[in-house]
């Protein structure tokens, strides 16, 4: 395609969100409404994105212009079957998260709607970015207006978790923003692909590794894997549902992504080296992470930890095909490791996406996320309890649904390259399990009816309308996976073939 | 060029001041025509600008070699010219009722200005004296400039006193650089380092010289350990003037700085800096550190302008005008002062529009500013994401440049201090925007802004986000403005 389709997906969002700036704060149902058509525009862009997609094309889409010469930094984007499900998930969950806020939001919508969208650019920027520093200015920029969405429209201890989550993103951006510069200095160039490429202090295994480190670092916060993860319970909890929602569903991919499209790319060796360290880092954030989510009473912060775990998975099989950089006959392994964990970023990104409007549904109508405090509503509310148990069994891997695959091929590969690893990171599942089925299905919806809940409503319309792309989603991949698994395995090959 | 024509920006500046003081003078007891003050300075101003401009790309030496016309002297020009603009901007409503005598303000103004770009041309310690003494005194006087208010004398008599000492200092140690090598030009006394004739009994001095020099140029810029007098002058002065003390000041003082070290004792880049490198790191710390506690925005303000100093040392310290690198130090410095120009002069534009309002320049007193002023709010956050070098700002652009210079000589523990600051700073000033947008409000009237001072913020932000989001002919600027008359 010759017109400029990454650059509409990314500033639609922005010039929407300026349009929504000019309109007069009175007129809500108007920002509403507006904010809904133009994210509109992007997704059905996204899906265009995905149809017209070459597999195994490498890099598409591109478009090249000098945006800073003096500095030869370009305002390179492009995409491919990494990318374009992310891409895809933004759009999706991002035009969700409005139409379910547009009924949800009540105060200073015109500030809620304009964050949003421009919170929409950057995680698209991120995502299209080829150029360090173009990357890099996304990857910052999306931080603004999440740190309102938390501040402004959180819970309780909203301050607190607003700057909590901006300082430790910070921390680790700044980091990265040096490690950039070493790398320009060290093969002149700010282009992603090219440096990679170039395989940045090649000469120097010691300054890589602290390039290394201190990207590493970057994403590892935004992932979050143990021990940056402290952020994000904080994060979660106190963000309003639309804003959680895109916490765990988009921006911990940002971290996700930014390891498989620079750290593994252009720092082979060090991550070869280093694997184990990231892979028992991976293991403890999957166990670690169940554990501390089956002891929470609070619903949200249960979801929250559980995403720890589940970025856990990623992490594992980056790790696992780290592992095996260099040995030919592993590469099968490793490609079945990489597959699972993309999969299982964009699994997440729908299933976690799902359960915290899931919690937003019932926190509407109880005000309250005490486990404790709720059960037996199984009957009361059916069809909230249908859509919970789906996006649930998906979370813990049920096969049939998506989730399932997403682990299966981390396993898969991880077992072939590093099975002690894989051993460990199995108990995670076990947990998995537990905590769903027992900590949220049975203390809300199961046992004696608690009387207090008598005039519990069922879902909306609007609640239905939301989650039903996301069931539609877990059940179409988990029954159908090569849908999206053939788009993210062209990719990944190629990747590894690269290495 | 002759002599008139290469010293017209100066001598129009001179005029503009001059002119302003008479026509104060002539005006006594006509208001009405009194108010047109300001727009004579601003006139002034632009036309200094433009002559500046006709400069660009001249290169000699005037009188007697005491002078330098070039690149680096016109990038101060420039960054003098439109410091004064936007503060006299920002100073119209605020004398109002609080002195008498407003007309002299604007004079003053002019006349620093034009103590800074003559700083900034200064190839002679001799010159070098004079025009950073003709600065401080239009400071002293600026900062103490309501006679009635206690802390404004405060300020100003710690201001005079630690500068005092500071100019004594530093004329000691030129002193003992000219006994060293018996001249006071620059470029002569870097000709008799070159040539190495000196013995070795002499040249153990130019060590506490250099020091000595740098206690002057450093009380200036109030890089620590020569800050003290700043938070007190800054707090106490009128708000438009500490706008000016945190920028036009500390840019001459970083002008001469660089000439003089680079000039004069390119011999000795090895020892300075090293010393610029831990006075750099000591600054933005301290500077970090204690602004974090700060509950006045202007006081809060004082420790970040002195942690934007270190910052800015950064690149100097890690200075390489031979290097093949992009980032040779300098360029970042003086993008960083470009930037830091706008960003701070703006937010101080928004604090003085805040204090006309309500009186305060207490910082939980912004709670619910969005409410009261969106514009406001929105503006002063953007300025404030700029000072904490968020991407798509000015001030990330200056911070990148430092920090790339720093890495580029492989200072890595410097550029880690660097960005471990710039986390640091991101509480103070996010803490500004917490009570702006997070915190309701007790007051709910509208804070209304002064014409003079929208036009002041909307150029500051502008500029901020034009350097931020297309920085090229920014960078250019700032690259051509590295050529230093005599040594690159």
């Amino acid at each position: 395609m010759d017109f400029p389709i990454l650059t509409l997906i990314t500033f639609v969002p922005l010039l929407g969100s300026l349009i929504v700036l000019c309109m007069p704060k009175e007129k809500e149902r108007l920002i509403k409404q507006f904010s809904i058509a133009v994210s509109f525009i992007p997704l059905i862009l996204s899906i265009l994105l995905w149809v017209n997609l070459e597999k195994g094309g490498g890099i598409q889409f591109e478009e090249l212009v000098a945006w800073i010469p003096a500095i030869r930094v370009n305002y390179h984007v492009g995409a491919d079957g990494l990318s374009v499900p992310l891409i895809f998930l933004t759009a999706l969950l991002t035009t969700l998260s409005l139409f379910y806020s547009s009924f949800t939001i009540k105060n200073r919508v015109k500030e809620f709607f304009f964050l949003f969208l421009l919170l929409e650019m950057g995680m698209f920027g991120v995502f299209v970015s080829l150029d360090f520093v173009l990357f890099y200015v996304f990857w910052e920029i999306g931080l603004v207006p999440m740190y309102f969405l938390i501040g402004v429209w959180g819970g309780p201890r909203r301050e607190y978790a607003a700057i909590k989550f901006f300082i430790y993103t910070l921390v680790g951006s700044v980091a990265m923003l040096l490690a950039i510069i070493g790398i320009y200095l060290n093969t002149g160039t700010f282009d992603i692909i090219q440096a990679a490429a170039m395989r940045p202090f090649v000469e120097n295994f010691t300054l890589g590794a602290l390039a290394f480190w201190a990207i590493f670092l970057a994403f590892a916060i935004k992932v979050p894997m143990f021990p940056f993860h402290t952020w994000l319970p904080d994060a979660h909890v106190e963000a309003p549902t639309a804003g959680s929602v895109i916490l765990a569903g988009i921006l911990l991919k940002l971290g996700c992504y930014g390891f498989f499209r620079v750290l593994l790319p252009m720092f082979p060796e060090q991550f070869h080296r280093f694997a184990p360290i990231i892979a028992v880092l991976a293991v403890i954030s999957i166990v670690y992470g169940a554990m501390v989510s089956m002891a929470q009473w609070d619903l949200k912060k249960l979801i929250a930890y559980s995403s720890v775990s589940h970025m856990g998975y990623v992490m594992l099989g980056l790790a696992a095909a780290a592992f095996a950089i260099g040995s030919k006959d592993m590469l099968t392994s490793q490609a079945i490791a990489m597959n699972g964990a993309v999969f299982q970023m964009f699994n997440h990104g729908i299933i976690t996406g799902a359960l915290f409007f899931l919690v937003g549904v019932i926190y509407e109508r109880a005000h309250t996320r005490d486990l404790k405090a709720f059960g037996g509503l199984a009957s009361k509310v059916p069809y909230y309890y249908g859509i919970m148990l789906v996006a649930g069994l998906a979370s813990l891997g049920l096969p049939g649904l998506a989730g399932f695959w997403g682990e299966f091929f981390v396993f898969r590969g991880t077992f072939a390259i590093a099975p002690v690893y894989a051993a460990v990171g199995v108990i995670g599942i076990v947990f998995t399990a537990a905590y769903i089925l027992w900590k949220v299905i049975q203390h809300v919806f199961l046992g004696p009816f608690n009387e207090k809940w008598a005039n519990l409503t069922d879902m909306e319309t609007y609640e239905k309308i939301t989650l039903w792309p996301l069931v539609i989603f877990m059940v179409l991949f988990g029954l159908y996976p090569p849908l999206i698994v053939d788009t993210i395995n062209a990719a990944m090959t190629r990747l590894l073939s690269g290495l | 060029m002759n002599l008139i024509g290469l010293l017209s920006p100066e001598l129009i500046l001179l005029a503009t001041g001059l002119l302003v003081l008479i026509l104060d003078m002539a005006f006594h007891g006509k208001e009405g025509r009194r108010e047109w003050l300001p727009f004579v300075a601003i006139a002034g101003l632009i036309v200094f600008l433009i002559a500046a401009s006709f400069l660009w790309g001249t290169h000699t030496s005037l009188l007697s070699d005491m002078m330098a016309v070039d690149s680096f002297a016109l990038f101060f020009k420039v960054v003098a010219g439109l410091s004064t603009l936007l503060v006299i901007l920002a100073s119209w409503d605020y004398f109002q009722g609080k002195t008498p005598y407003e007309g002299e303000f604007y004079g003053l103004l002019v006349l620093a200005a034009l103590a800074i770009t003559l700083a900034a041309a200064s190839t002679d310690l001799i010159m070098v004296y004079l025009s950073m003494e003709f600065l401080s005194i239009g400071s002293y006087i600026l900062v103490g400039y309501l006679r009635e208010d206690p802390k404004s004398n405060e300020g100003a008599i710690k201001y005079f006193l630690y500068g005092a000492v500071a100019s004594g200092i530093m004329l000691y140690g030129m002193s003992l650089v000219y006994g060293v090598t018996g001249t006071t030009n620059l470029a002569q006394i870097a000709q008799v380092f070159a040539a190495g004739k000196l013995t070795g009994d002499m040249l153990w001095l130019m060590l506490p010289a250099l020091i000595m020099l740098l206690a002057g140029f450093g009380f200036k810029i109030a890089l620590v350990p020569f800050h003290q007098w700043s938070p007190d002058a800054y707090e106490g002065a009128p708000t438009p003037v500490t706008a000016f003390l945190s920028v036009g000041p500390k840019a001459a003082g970083f002008a001469i700085l660089m000439r003089v070290f680079l000039a004069a004792f390119p011999a000795f880049q090895l020892d300075w800096a090293a010393v610029l490198a831990a006075i750099s790191m000591i600054t933005m710390t301290l500077g970090n550190v204690v602004a974090l506690k700060q509950t006045n925005i202007k006081r809060m303000l004082a420790y970040s302008s002195i942690a934007h100093a270190g910052y800015i040392l950064i690149g100097f310290a890690s200075v390489a005008l031979d290097s093949p690198s992009l980032f040779n130090g300098v360029n970042g410095v003086l993008l960083y002062l470009l930037g830091y120009l706008f960003s701070n002069v703006g937010v101080f534009v928004a604090v003085i529009a805040f204090e006309n309002a309500t009186g305060s320049n207490q910082i939980p007193d912004y709670a619910g500013l969005i409410k009261r002023s969106p514009w406001l709010a929105g503006t002063l956050f953007v300025l404030l994401l700029s000072l904490t070098g968020i991407p798509a700002t000015a001030g990330f652009l200056g911070k990148f440049f430092v920090f790339a210079a720093a890495i580029n000589v492989q200072f890595y523990v410097l550029a880690l201090v660097g960005i471990v600051n710039a986390a640091i700073a991101a509480f103070y000033y996010l803490n500004v925007a917490r009570y702006m947008f997070f915190v309701p409000s007790q007051e709910e009237s509208h804070v209304a802004i002064a014409p003079a001072l929208a036009v002041a913020l909307g150029i500051a932000t502008f500029a901020t986000l034009l350097i931020g989001l297309y920085p090229q002919p920014f960078i250019e600027f700032a690259n051509q403005s590295v050529r230093l008359l005599g040594v690159f």
